[in-house]
């Protein structure tokens, strides 16, 4: 099958820095992808020629097979929900939603009518007539996604459109810009630096790290097999262990990494059932998180784990009086991940 | 309680006004309030009773009852000539100076560097430095026969252009330096910085995004700017030529210095006023140039300029 986007050794460079540094890269028809990474590493820029607001310093971009790196944004058939919206303040919702159709002179009945359609879809009914300025920050979110999904583009490019929303209202809009897109069945390249929301609503996604893509996969993938030390500590939380307590501990001086909720928590000196690892350490710290408790242990062998438990039967009082306490953590070897360098 | 007996008078006074926001915010605009509404309106009311009074031809005494013969005046054929020969050069100037600010003022905001922005900042005040008079002075050894345009011409051989210029109806004369044209070139030149300013203004606050987003959704450069850049930056315009406008309708000096014998409104005020004592007419005359940019002011409402602010 021809990949939606295909990224071919692409570069993109500001002078001395090197914003994106050759990747290669092929997004699926109908997937939901995400650029995931922190800040500054070429996630937004790698989107954003795709746009055709940046060119690539060097390699191609296709769009169905189709080279973009010529082709002015206007003549890209890609929309783009904008971090900030960038709604037209002069212009009502309906015609800000209405834009693309009216540029491309569409008659203005079958206008009307799309609009209506688009409206519907994102839950805004009888909002036409309104400015942006008297809209909610979820509201026009939702404007921006009508405005950019009514020239029905085969992809749509979102840059971190939630970023400006509460927590609740986030965590709704994930849910709902999921269903948008398995409703309408076309490809969304999505960029977060939250790697929560990417887990949540990729069906696959790459890491980005410094330009370049550390990891690509599906999000069990990403967080139960990270395959470089960033990957692990980006997606979720890291729990590395290298060096002579990983010699120590798992009998290898390779690093390798452990998810925090596959840690037991036991006493002092509890005896290790086969198949599992253990360190022993002192409980540094406890953050009582309401549905869970958070700990970081500090290890005799050197290093922090941090362990996260379910407050099944404890409660707050119960967990806090765990400081300072010193604990045996155990695992399965199962679910250790060795971590090249 | 230490740090209360302690406090000096003035954290006293401030500590009095903080308890008191409303007298605090009085005695803040009270200069501002006696200066506009008793030096500003209150002279302007007066130069509005004024207008309503008429001059007695016979004893070129000013008689102080209210009547509308001085406003009749205004419409004789030699005064609504001032008024329209001053209208159309205001009209000329508005015009040409959003032509020439337009592009260097979206220029500078959208395109220059940190750097350049200051360079061109600065280039287009540094004139509003110097004095006026002088500047136009200097145009009128500029336009002189014997000036650098004239100059120019004759060295490039295109003498012929300039005469041509100059001959036409209306606008031409001896020289640039005593013609309409001149004096044109000389208003665009002292005001082109009042519409470049608030252009620049008003594209300041449209986002980088808003044109991305409207070539995102397939509009190239030409409808990105009709559709976003325009209107968004149009209260700039208005603004600037509402500048322009009212600089140029009430202009004395300019049409002094290069006009022929063809009077404008602020020298026709200055010449009723001072020599031949009418000075209800050049309070009539005053008001016109307030009226024009009063309706202007509705007709850019009306067509949405301010929708966007």
């Amino acid at each position: 099958m021809q990949p939606a986007i295909s990224f071919v050794n692409v570069s993109r460079y500001f002078g001395e820095v090197k914003a994106v540094d050759d990747i290669s890269l092929d997004i699926m028809d109908g997937e939901f992808f995400t650029l995931l990474g922190p800040s500054g590493s070429g996630k937004t820029t790698s989107l954003r020629m795709v746009a055709g607001f940046e060119r690539p310093s060097k390699g191609e971009i296709y769009l169905h097979g189709v080279n973009l790196s010529q082709l002015p944004p206007y003549e890209r058939a890609v929309n783009t929900v904008f971090q900030d919206y960038a709604l037209f303040p002069h212009m009502s919702v309906a015609e800000n939603i209405s834009y693309g159709l009216m540029i491309r002179k569409v008659p203005k009945a079958e206008r009307m009518q799309r609009v209506e359609e688009m409206l519907a879809l994102v839950r805004l009914p009888n909002l036409g007539g309104r400015k942006p300025s008297q809209l909610s920050g979820g509201q026009r979110q939702r404007v921006a996604l009508a405005r950019a999904l009514i020239l029905r583009p085969p992809v749509l490019l979102l840059d971190e459109p939630l970023g400006a929303l509460d927590l609740k209202l986030r965590q709704q809009m994930q849910i709902e810009l999921k269903t948008i897109q398995q409703q309408v069945g076309i490809t969304f390249v999505y960029v977060t630096h939250d790697q929560e929301e990417a887990l949540t609503m990729s069906d696959r996604l790459a890491v980005f790290n410094q330009g370049k893509i550390e990891q690509v996969g599906t999000p069990a993938e990403i967080y139960e097999r990270p395959g470089t030390a960033f990957v692990a500590g980006f997606v979720g939380i890291s729990n590395l262990i290298s060096g002579s307590a990983a010699e120590a501990i798992a009998g290898s001086s390779e690093s390798f990494a452990v998810r925090p909720e596959k840690i037991h928590l036991a006493g002092d000196g509890a005896s290790v059932p086969d198949g599992m690892l253990s360190a022993d350490g002192r409980v540094r710290q406890v953050i009582y998180l309401g549905m869970y408790t958070r700990y970081t242990v500090e290890l005799d062998l050197g290093g922090e784990l941090t362990v996260v438990h379910q407050n099944l039967e404890t409660t707050s009082m119960d967990v806090l009086a765990a400081r300072g306490k010193r604990v045996r953590l155990m695992w399965n070897r199962l679910h250790v991940r060795p971590i090249g360098d | 309680m230490q740090a209360l007996r302690k406090a000096s008078l003035s954290q006293r006074i401030s500590n009095f006004l903080f308890l008191r926001p409303r007298l605090f915010l009085a005695l803040l605009l009270l200069p501002p309030v006696l200066w506009l509404g008793v030096v500003y309106l209150g002279s302007m009311l007066t130069l509005l009773v004024q207008s309503f009074f008429y001059l007695d031809g016979f004893t070129g005494q000013v008689v102080r009852e209210f009547t509308m013969r001085t406003y009749g005046e205004l419409f004789t054929p030699a005064n609504l000539d001032i008024i329209s020969r001053t209208a159309g050069m205001a009209a000329a100037v508005t015009l040409a100076a959003v032509l020439l600010a337009f592009p260097l003022a979206y220029y500078t905001t959208m395109h220059a560097t940190r750097r350049t922005k200051a360079v061109l900042y600065l280039s287009v005040t540094l004139p509003l430095w110097s004095s006026y008079l002088v500047r136009v002075y200097s145009w009128k050894l500029i336009l002189a026969k014997e000036g650098i345009i004239s100059w120019f011409f004759t060295q490039t051989s295109l003498s012929w252009v300039l005469e041509g210029l100059l001959r036409l109806p209306g606008v031409g004369g001896p020289s640039l330096s005593i013609s309409p044209i001149g004096m044109f070139l000389v208003f665009l030149y002292v005001w082109l910085p009042y519409m470049v300013l608030p252009i620049q203004a008003a594209l300041e606050r449209v986002p980088g995004s808003l044109l991305e987003a409207s070539e995102d959704l397939g509009a190239n450069a030409l409808k990105t700017f009709r559709h976003i850049t325009l209107p968004l930056a149009f209260p700039g315009v208005v603004a600037g030529s509402i500048f322009t406008f009212s600089l140029t309708l009430g202009d004395f000096i300019v049409p002094t210095v290069l006009g022929n014998s063809s009077f404008f409104i602020g020298q026709a005020v200055l010449s009723h006023q001072g020599t031949s004592g009418n000075v209800p007419l050049a309070a009539a005359l005053t008001t016109v140039p307030m009226a024009i940019m009063a309706l202007y002011l509705i007709v850019a409402r009306k067509l949405g300029a301010f929708e966007a602010l």
